[in-house]
């Protein structure tokens, strides 16, 4: 009964199971291609990611976790992905002060460098947008150059890795229908009363 | 060319635990907390250029293993200037102290006291229940050889441990 092989499994249950960090070591070294942290916010907790030139992804949750946005960041730019909360600091900064009502621009720099070339020109445009502004499917195309690629433009809006730093809600249908939105269409609601578009 | 690699935190995640024990365990409560960061940090070093995704508890710790055999090989070199009487080579200063954080610190003392082929072997099988074909990976060696380090390491535990 008690041989050691179930000795040793007992004791090893009892050895520490508290490991030292590694994020803030791995920071320091440059071994951090992606670097994430969940932010709170009144629209859920942000799965919020940066790579050291810049933000590279917004996420709302998903109802299957964080998981499918952590693989798809890994395959998108580099498996080398890691929860270290400190470079998303200034982040989390400007978005509690956003939602809080204290902040109309962001200010954190972006990394549109693994977005492709239509994508990267529409998401720009709309980083344009101010706060408290709207545009339309149409003028995103236009201003990104293709006038006429409003299709394309309304599905580069609908895949906005950055949703709320890149203000695609505040591109609505032209005629001022609502249109869609990435985190569902109440927070597309709730992010154009906080911004005063929309009546409370 | 393209290798799907897990993202590293969902290997952080899955193996963080089992490697920071069994470095406890194997390397001792003393050496542990570097040893643990110095394999991380290596494995995030290298990850981006592994060619398979297949084996990564092996491959990790079998850094792990590396790391702990440097640390010590480092530290009984620190320790030679000290000035007290040469003791024979190997002769550890196992000091640790014996805290009550590592569950049982005698029986661990006589895991360290195997060859590390043998103490990874043991770990690995007994407490982690690795199949022998992992466990060849991660020692670099036939699936016999794996069994044998089991065999031998389990039979001096044995011996030495009676309770």
């Amino acid at each position: 009964m008690n041989n050691i092989e179930t000795t040793l499994r007992r004791a090893a249950e009892r050895l520490p199971s508290t490991a030292p960090e590694l994020s803030g070591r791995a920071e320091a070294e440059g071994l951090v291609d992606v670097a994430y942290t969940s932010v709170d916010s009144p629209l859920g907790p942000l799965l919020v990611a940066a790579s050291p030139r810049g933000l590279v992804r917004v996420s709302y949750p998903d109802p299957r976790g964080p998981d499918p946005v952590i693989e798809e960041l890994a395959e998108r730019i580099s498996p080398r992905v890691l929860e270290a909360p400190a470079r998303l600091d200034p982040v989390r900064r400007e978005l509690d002060e956003y939602f809080a009502g204290r902040r109309t621009e962001f200010e954190t720099p972006i990394d549109w460098s693994h977005l492709g070339g239509f994508t990267r020109k529409v998401l720009r445009a709309t980083s344009r947008i101010g706060f408290g502004e709207t545009s339309t499917y149409a003028g995103v195309a236009s201003r990104a150059g293709s006038p006429r690629a409003m299709r394309a433009a309304g599905n580069a809006l609908g895949a906005n890795p950055m949703p709320v730093i890149v203000p695609c809600h505040r591109v609505l249908r032209t005629g001022g229908a609502l249109g869609g939105y990435t985190g569902g269409i109440e927070r597309k609601q709730y992010l154009l009363r906080l911004e005063g578009v929309l009546g409370p | 060319m393209s290798v799907k690699l897990p993202p590293f935190q969902v290997l952080l995640d899955e193996h963080r635990v089992d490697l920071y024990r069994y470095l406890v365990a194997t390397a001792g409560p003393v050496e542990a907390d570097d040893v643990y960061q110095e394999t991380w940090i290596a494995a995030l070093r290298a990850y981006p250029r592994l060619r398979r995704p297949d084996n990564l508890r092996a491959w990790l710790f079998r850094i792990a293993q590396n790391k702990a055999i440097d640390a010590h090989r480092a530290r009984g070199r620190r320790a030679l200037p000290v000035a007290d009487p040469p003791e024979p080579a190997g002769a550890r200063s196992r000091g640790a102290p014996t805290s009550s954080l590592d569950g049982e610190p005698e029986l661990w003392e006589r895991v360290r006291e195997l060859p590390p082929k043998q103490r990874t072997a043991v770990f690995c099988r007994a407490v982690l229940g690795m199949p022998y074909e992992e466990l060849a990976v991660l020692l670099d060696s036939t699936e016999e050889a794996a069994r044998r380090n089991v065999h031998e390491g389990l039979t001096r535990l044995r011996r030495e441990w009676k309770s």
